[in-house]
């Protein structure tokens, strides 16, 4: 790679708060490959889907005001989060597609000294590191291959799907049939687990006002990763990360068997591989015990 | 993708009078560049076994009625062309019906309780019509742009049974009926739209349940994209006066509390707000097993203690939320 790339990042919420994990782990791993990360420390909450269901134009107008400071810097809008990725994506789209809303998203944005041109791409950091970064590159600077792990991987939705939205972001994934997170494993040398729940719904926006539905569809996936022989899941969204960590107990007691897998973000598992610290990998935050993988 | 392919159709097959189990046949053919799916389901009938039974009709994308699946892709048979599907999935064609539970006769489903979702949202415009109009109720072409895309529904089913919020919760109304909910709720003509947004409220059955899955953005023939519809119903609810009070419609509110505080989410806030504290008890488990793991802290959602740090330039998030916001609950 001639010029070092260099991405400006949305952190969203959860990378602030409950999984402190994911945002050492991503700067960790652009450390070690030599990326240059700028935070977007303006960058606002997307959404996460339910403040569109509340006030979609509102909505609009706080995430067209992230991508105005990545705009400002003139670079890509990396997302760690599937959801923000998502959000970010829509509205994104919906301005550049939709000029009389656009008009009306900037007539409110000037009043705050600012105007959404359309400048900056928005990108998952899971296809910035294929697409961008290379998989032949990543392979080259694993130090700890990831050869004695069975690795369920798992898409999250809003990564995927609608797939016209999301296909110059993604490479053009299939979502039903996606590649991506498999090939970031094998790139890493470990063995991905084929399973027909990788690409489906993990309950996590249900999670308060249809508690059951969440429970089953989160424990489908995680049964049949561990039904498939998966040893650990990994999955680019920490939505997905909190609704499959946090509650297999409850999701045990839901679905009549126990449920214990290992969740990891994305950047874990390629900090695992690239042998970033104990503590940049933060596996102790988990809430099933996931510390036995860094032993 | 000029030249023809020899490719194999894995193909779901059952009789639910004389089978006990459903199983699998595999047919082989070559498949020519201009064939699409129904030719494919015509050639294992005419080719290879005359009780192969599925539904056909219009051959021209409008009757919804050759709706299956292949590979897990929902599929209208008379629309896609086959070697697309082998460029996406390769040369074996996983070919089922859009639900194997309702199976009847292999493609063939019952679709019972599509059509009974479909009838509970009034799927017709109710108002007093004249006897002897004078002249035709007329729409505008805004008015009828409101609602254009989400009229283009063929009821093909795709949507419903790709939605994995409705194989876990049967009571749901599913993609389908909310996207027509929607396009009459939103025809100028309708007198019955404040009826619909209640019944499309209502925890457990509507718009609330939906898991934003985008399975049925994906899926949908007509490109309509039904949750699309479905975030509109959530807004009209809140716009319409509709929307009542309860642990959904403040979770969506709710957001703007922590951002306008932090310019972030309040992940124990939204919580305490959403569920009420009498709620909480159900998340005490859960929050203790957060703690421990130190994803939460004992000050989370306190009131009073900012426990997320603000965000740079939080009063552009405060000025904007308060000069664009347009519903309230």
């Amino acid at each position: 790679m001639s010029k070092q790339l260099h991405y400006a990042l949305f952190t969203g919420c959860t990378a602030k708060q409950s999984t402190p994990e994911l945002l050492s782990s991503t700067l960790a791993v652009a450390d070690k490959l030599g990326i240059k990360i700028t935070i977007l420390e303006e960058a606002s909450c997307c959404g996460a889907s339910h403040l569109q269901d509340f006030d979609e134009f509102l909505a609009h107008v706080l995430n067209a005001r992230n991508i105005c400071y990545a705009e400002k810097l003139g670079l890509t809008m990396i997302t760690i989060c599937n959801t923000c990725q998502l959000n970010s994506a829509m509205t994104k789209h919906a301005l550049d597609t939709n000029p009389e809303l656009k008009a009306r998203v900037n007539e409110k944005l000037a009043e705050v000294g600012l105007e959404y041109k359309g400048t900056s791409e928005v990108k998952h950091f899971l296809y910035t590191l294929i697409d961008e970064y290379g998989l032949e590159n990543i392979k080259d600077k694993v130090t700890v291959p990831l050869s004695h792990l069975n690795i369920a991987p798992f898409y999250g939705c809003h990564n995927i799907r609608p797939s016209e939205l999301h296909e110059e972001a993604n490479g053009g994934e299939n979502p039903y049939a996606p590649t991506s997170l498999d090939r970031l494993i094998d790139a890493l040398e470990g063995n991905p687990v084929a399973y027909e729940s990788k690409n489906k719904c993990c309950g996590f926006h249900v999670e308060l006002q249809a508690n059951h539905t969440s429970e089953v569809l989160a424990g489908n996936a995680l049964l049949d990763a561990m039904d498939n022989g998966a040893e650990m899941m990994v999955t680019p969204c920490p939505l997905c990360h909190l609704k499959m960590d946090t509650y297999q107990d409850s999701i045990g007691k839901v679905m009549g068997r126990d449920v214990e897998l290992p969740v990891l973000h994305m950047p874990q598992m390629v900090a695992l591989a690239l042998g970033c610290t104990e503590e940049e990998i933060g596996l102790n935050f988990h809430v099933q015990k996931a510390t036995h993988l860094t032993a | 993708m000029n030249q023809s392919k020899k490719i194999t159709l894995k193909t779901f097959r059952f009789n639910a009078e004389t089978d006990y189990l459903p199983y699998y046949k595999h047919y082989e053919m070559e498949v020519g560049k201009d064939e699409l799916v129904l030719d494919l389901l015509n050639r294992i009938k005419w080719e290879h076994d005359g009780s192969f039974s599925y539904r056909r009709s219009c051959r021209h994308g409008i009757c919804g009625a050759c709706a299956i699946k292949v590979n897990g892709k929902a599929t209208l048979a008379c629309k896609q062309n086959a070697l697309e599907l082998v460029a996406l999935f390769g040369n074996e064609l996983l070919i089922e019906p859009q639900s194997k539970k309702r199976a009847v006769k292999d493609m063939i489903i019952d679709k019972k309780d599509f059509w009974e979702k479909h009838a509970a949202v009034k799927p017709y415009v109710v108002t007093e019509v004249e006897p002897h109009p004078e002249h035709e109720t007329k729409q505008s072409i805004e008015e009828f742009n409101n609602f254009l895309d989400s009229d283009l529904c063929i009821q093909c089913g795709a949507c419903h049974y790709s939605c994995p919020a409705l194989e876990v919760n049967p009571d749901y109304l599913g993609p389908a009926a909310l996207n027509a909910a929607y396009r009459f709720t939103v025809d100028t003509r309708d007198e019955a739209a404040k009826e619909r947004l209640e019944i499309t409220a209502e925890p457990g059955v509507g718009v609330w349940d939906c898991v934003k899955c985008y399975e049925c953005a994906e899926a949908c023939p007509k490109e309509i994209n039904p949750i699309e519809k479905i975030t509109k119903l959530h807004n009209l609810q809140f716009s319409e006066g509709v929307a009542k009070s309860n642990v959904a419609t403040r979770h969506a509110e709710g957001f703007l509390r922590g951002m306008k505080k932090y310019g972030y989410l309040d992940e124990a806030d939204i919580v305490t707000y959403s569920e009420g504290y009498l709620g909480m008890y159900k998340h005490l488990g859960t929050a203790i097993k957060m703690m421990k793991s130190g994803k939460i802290h004992w000050h989370s959602g306190v009131p009073f203690i900012d426990s997320i740090p603000k965000i740079k330039n939080l009063d552009e998030v405060q000025k904007l939320i308060k000069i664009s916001q347009t519903n309230k609950l």
